[in-house]
């Protein structure tokens, strides 16, 4: 303490130095995360004819790669099983704080996405419900305030006999999106059925206290955050 | 809604209602002419008084300001000059301990060296040789007459040829002296060579003092000068602040886009060190902006008490007052901090190029979907905007730190630029004062004019009516209420004009 009264210079310059590794090395208290983080959970249903529109959930993910910055999240799921369980993610990541980090961490996710690609086999169930129920768990689990759920599917639900799907589900602040690209279009798939369903689950959604978009046009990816 | 009124005053009789009403208005004004005029002339004339009570007090204020500004100005020419005079004293103490502490040994290195000239002056002095002992003797012998004796003749021969001899031997022992003396006088050179660059050096030594005394007397008079109030010096204190303010000003704002160009070779690789995600409150300001421009901030601040300690600025007296050695102490501190936030920012400007590449490669690689992306060879020199980057990252927190130089001169002529100023704005709002004091004035003559327009039927009539002598009366009144009211107005004026006169 002595020594303190005695050089008080000293002291400033030591209070200065504390400040700086303070300011420098610790995440200070005062910044706080309070700008919407986004997390993305991509679903693909695999059944059937679906499969085919890889390429357009490949251009997703690349936009999302590119849009998506340090602190936020993105999963990748197949729905191809009766019952949608852990087995079904393919990739999920909550990328780093550090750009360098996230930076690789995306292009790990890429190569997951490389791989998924490979991976063609098509399913002859489909647990929509499930993996939107599974979606949604991961991004309260996220903690991000804008929640997103995109359903590359042609929205028919194929479980086994024994499961219920016919139950309200909480949709809570996420937007579900529904995706057709040019694989849907081209099949014209735009039935009246397809329609059908498509009402069934904005309904579904909506009661569920969440918002329901579609998205027709993959070169306006834009929209899916707006 | 008055003119609703006036035009149905009797219904269905717009035209007339107006001409009553405009007839009973006019014969009103006509009525009330003379309470009237009074009022607006003494309206008027309340305004620019209490104008005037305003422009008054606002120029005892300039006064006051002024008056300020010139005591600030003398006390910081004062100061300056001290300074001044302080480090002239201290570099002519330094200069006569450097130059003339060493004075002792070279007196006696002249003396030796005196000594050693004058011993081989003595030594090189040619003495004539003296004359054999015998040699009068020998003269003696010769002067005897040989009266043709053979014997004779032989003896005088044979001391001829022994004094010849002998004055052979003498010469070359002279001959040989003088060799020697011109020997001495050859080994005197380098002797007088040291002798003659000794003194050059000292009257360098002296013309350097001497210069240096020069300059100290022309700042010594110039303290005088200042110390005397005299306007000379506050003029030239005045040209010399403002000068340095906007010399100041230009580097200040240079310094601030180094700032700038800093910030942006930390603020990116700064988001590796505090996330890239975090954000200052609820505003959308990163918190690795804020880091970088702290980190800044720090260093400028390390560079004004390095300053400081140097004594190359004064804006801190504690650190002034510090002892020597604590001094010393706190500037090798200061420069090692500083040193280390340059080597950060060395490597954050190192990295800023690899996230930048990294950033880079991922965009391309995420742009083509399904596509290979091409393998790019890298060109010759690439490295040196990496090097550039790491240069000016580690230069730039040094460059900064002399912004307090500027940033001092900035702040004290800031304070004498700044009194200028508002003295200029409280005469500029004494002016304007003054001027609608008196343009209130003039319009309210002027409403007065407008007031007889208005009624000046019933004044022709009532000039038409009068009785000639009242008319005389009037007639002779009236220029004399005009004089005297010009006259007032001069009067007025005549006041007023020493004081604008002074205030020009």
């Amino acid at each position: 303490m002595i020594w303190v009264y005695k050089t008080p210079g000293l002291s400033l310059l030591l209070c200065l130095l504390v400040a700086v590794l303070v300011a420098c090395t610790e995440q200070n208290k005062a910044f706080v995360d309070h700008q919407e983080k986004r997390a993305v959970y991509v679903l693909v249903d695999a059944s059937g004819h679906y499969s085919s529109t890889f390429n357009d959930v490949q251009k997703v993910m690349r936009y999302l790669l590119r849009t998506l910055q340090p602190g936020e999240s993105l999963a990748l799921a197949r729905i191809d099983s009766g019952s949608f369980n852990e087995s079904d993610i393919v990739a999920r990541m909550t990328f780093d704080i550090r750009p360098s980090m996230a930076n690789a961490q995306k292009r790990a996710f890429l190569q997951m996405l490389e791989n998924f690609s490979k991976d063609t086999r098509s399913s002859k169930q489909t647990d929509i419900t499930g993996g939107t129920l599974q979606a949604i768990e991961y991004l309260n689990e996220a903690g991000s305030r804008s929640k997103h759920i995109l359903l590359f599917s042609d929205l028919k639900e194929e479980t086994r006999e024994d499961k219920v799907r016919d139950f309200p589900v909480n949709y809570s602040g996420a937007s579900v999106v529904a995706m057709y690209g040019s694989n849907l279009q081209s099949k014209n798939l735009l039935s009246k059925d397809y329609v059908k369903r498509m009402e069934y689950w904005e309904n579904k959604v909506e009661k569920g206290m969440g918002s329901w978009k579609q998205i027709t046009d993959l070169d306006q990816l834009d929209t899916i955050f707006e | 809604m008055a003119f609703d009124i006036m035009s149905n005053l009797i219904e269905g009789e717009p035209g007339l209602s107006i001409a009553i009403s405009v007839i009973t208005l006019v014969l009103v004004m006509y009525i009330s002419r003379q309470p009237a005029h009074e009022i607006i002339l003494s309206i008027t004339r309340g305004i620019r008084n209490t104008l005037r009570l305003m422009a008054r007090s606002i120029m005892s204020a300039e006064k006051a300001v002024q008056a300020k500004n010139r005591e600030v100005l003398i006390s910081q020419g004062k100061e300056k000059a001290e300074r001044f005079i302080e480090r002239e004293f201290h570099r002519v103490a330094v200069q006569v301990n450097r130059d003339l502490s060493g004075y002792p040994s070279l007196q006696r290195d002249l003396k030796d060296q005196i000594t050693r000239i004058d011993d081989d002056y003595v030594g090189s002095s040619e003495v004539p040789p003296q004359p054999p002992e015998w040699l009068k003797a020998v003269e003696a012998v010769a002067s005897i007459p040989d009266n043709g004796s053979p014997v004779v003749a032989k003896i005088l021969n044979d001391i001829h040829i022994t004094l010849k001899k002998s004055l052979d031997v003498d010469l070359q022992e002279y001959r040989r002296a003088n060799r020697d003396r011109h020997n001495l006088l050859k080994k005197m050179m380098p002797h007088w060579r040291s002798l003659s660059d000794s003194l050059d050096s000292v009257e360098k030594k002296i013309t350097g003092l001497e210069q240096r005394t020069v300059v100290l007397d022309s700042q010594i008079d110039e303290y005088e000068e200042i110390q005397n109030h005299t306007d000379h010096a506050q003029r030239t204190l005045s040209e010399s602040s403002l000068s340095q303010f906007f010399i100041s000003g230009i580097v200040l704002c240079l310094a601030v886009v180094g700032m700038y160009v800093n910030f942006h070779l930390v603020a990116m690789p700064m988001e590796e060190v505090v996330g890239a995600s975090s954000y200052l409150g609820s505003s959308s300001i990163k918190a690795s902006d804020v880091a970088a421009i702290f980190v800044i901030s720090i260093e400028v601040i390390l560079g004004l008490f390095l300053m400081e300690l140097i004594g190359l600025t004064r804006l801190f007296p504690v650190v002034n007052q510090l002892e020597n050695h604590k001094r010393k102490t706190i500037f090798w501190i200061v420069l090692t901090f500083i040193l280390l936030l340059a080597g950060l920012e060395a490597s954050l400007a190192y990295m800023r190029d690899t996230l930048v590449a990294d950033k880079l490669a991922l965009s391309q690689l995420l742009a083509g979907s399904g596509v290979t992306p091409v393998e790019v060879t890298e060109p010759p020199l690439y490295w040196i905007p990496s090097v550039g980057q790491m240069l000016m990252g580690f230069i730039l927190p040094f460059v900064l730190t002399f912004v307090a130089i500027p940033l001092e001169l900035f702040i004290h002529s800031f304070r004498t630029v700044g009194g200028q100023f508002v003295v200029w704005l409280l005469q500029l709002l004494v002016s304007t004062i003054r001027f609608l004091a008196n343009a209130i004035y003039g319009m309210g003559r002027v409403l007065v004019n407008v007031y007889d327009l208005v009624i000046f039927v019933p004044l022709k009539i009532e000039s038409v009516i009068k009785p000639k002598k009242s008319r005389k009366k009037s007639k002779k009144l009236a220029p004399v209420i005009l004089k005297e009211t010009q006259e007032q107005q001069k009067q007025e004026e005549r006041q007023e004009q020493p004081k604008l006169m002074k205030d020009i």
